[in-house]
C-alpha cells in the first residue's frame, strides 16, 4: 500500500468565535481483518484506529475508529476558532505509524 | 467460501470482504446482544432516552462499503451543556462498533460525519453521552442493496 496521504480542508480565514467546518480524508485500505486472501487465509486487520484534531495544542475533536469505517476514512466536523493559529490533524495506524497534517487559519 | 470467477471479476476487493463477512456463521442475535452490552458499557448502565440526538443515514444504501452517516446533538457546547462522546453502532455487522466521536468545548457544535461499512440491512444506532451524565439515543434502519454477494 502506498503511504497514506492526508487531505484536509480548512477555511483560510474566519471571524473570531466562528464555528467552521473541517473536512478530512486520508488514503488508507482500512483492512478490516474479516477478509480472506485467495488461499482462504484471513488477512490481518490493519486500520487507522485513532484520529485527532488539535488547535494550538488544545484538543478539538477526536475519534476512535473501528473496522466498520470505510476505506479512505473521511471526517467532517466543526471547530470554534477564537484566535489565529494552527490546526494539527493526526491519524494513528494499527502498526504504530502516525500520519499528520497541519493547517493555518487567520482570524480577522 | 468459494468465490466464482464472476464474483472475483464483478466485485471490488471490498465487496468480497463483505461476502466473506456476510457468510460467516455469526447469529444475528449475538450481535444485537453485543450492541446492547456496548451501549450499557458506554452509558454506565443507564438506559438512553430519546431526543436531542439526530442520526442521519440514507434509507437505502446501494453500496454497503461506504455509507455516509452523520450525527448531531443539540447542545450549547459550553459550560455544563456539553456533549462528551457519541458512539455509533451497527447491530448487523460482525463487530457492531463503528466509531466513537469525542467532542470538546472547542468543537463549537456536536456534529460529525463519516462513512461506514454495513454488511447487510440493519439498524444503525447512535448514543450520546453528555457531560452531566445523561444519555440519548437515536436509531435508524438502513437497507443495504449490495452488502456482499447480492446481499
Amino acid at each position: 500500500m502506498a503511504a497514506p496521504k492526508p487531505r484536509v480542508k480548512v477555511p483560510k480565514t474566519a471571524s473570531a468565535g466562528e464555528v467552521i467546518t473541517i473536512k478530512t480524508l486520508i488514503s488508507h485500505n482500512m483492512e478490516s481483518g474479516q477478509r480472506k486472501d485467495k488461499d482462504g487465509n484471513p488477512i490481518p486487520r490493519q486500520i487507522i484506529n485513532k484520529f485527532t484534531c488539535e488547535f494550538n495544542g488544545q484538543k478539538v475533536f477526536e475519534c476512535d475508529l473501528d473496522p466498520a469505517i470505510s476505506a479512505n476514512p473521511f471526517f467532517e466536523f466543526s471547530a470554534k476558532v477564537n484566535e489565529s493559529g494552527t490546526f494539527k490533524f493526526t491519524w494513528v495506524d494499527d502498526d504504530g505509524s502516525v500520519y499528520s497534517s497541519e493547517n493555518q487559519i487567520e482570524v480577522k | 467460501m468459494k468465490l466464482t470467477r464472476r464474483h472475483a471479476l464483478g466485485l471490488s476487493a471490498g465487496a468480497i470482504a463483505f461476502a466473506a463477512t456476510g457468510l460467516r456463521a455469526v447469529p444475528a442475535s449475538a450481535s444485537v446482544e453485543d450492541t446492547e452490552k456496548r451501549i450499557m458499557e458506554f452509558t454506565g448502565g443507564k438506559a438512553p432516552e430519546s431526543g436531542k440526538i439526530t442520526l442521519d443515514a440514507p434509507e437505502i444504501a446501494e453500496n454497503g462499503n461506504t455509507v455516509p452517516v452523520s450525527v448531531s446533538v443539540e447542545s450549547a457546547m459550553s459550560g455544563d451543556d456539553l456533549v462528551e462522546s457519541v458512539m455509533i453502532l451497527a447491530e448487523g455487522n460482525p463487530n457492531p462498533a463503528v466509531a466513537t466521536f469525542h467532542f470538546t468545548a472547542l468543537s463549537g457544535a456536536a456534529t460529525a460525519t463519516t462513512r461506514m461499512r454495513l454488511a447487510k440491512t440493519q439498524n444503525v444506532i447512535a448514543v450520546a453521552r453528555m457531560k452531566d451524565g445523561s444519555v440519548f439515543m437515536d436509531k435508524k434502519e438502513v437497507k443495504v442493496t449490495i452488502g456482499g454477494c447480492g446481499g
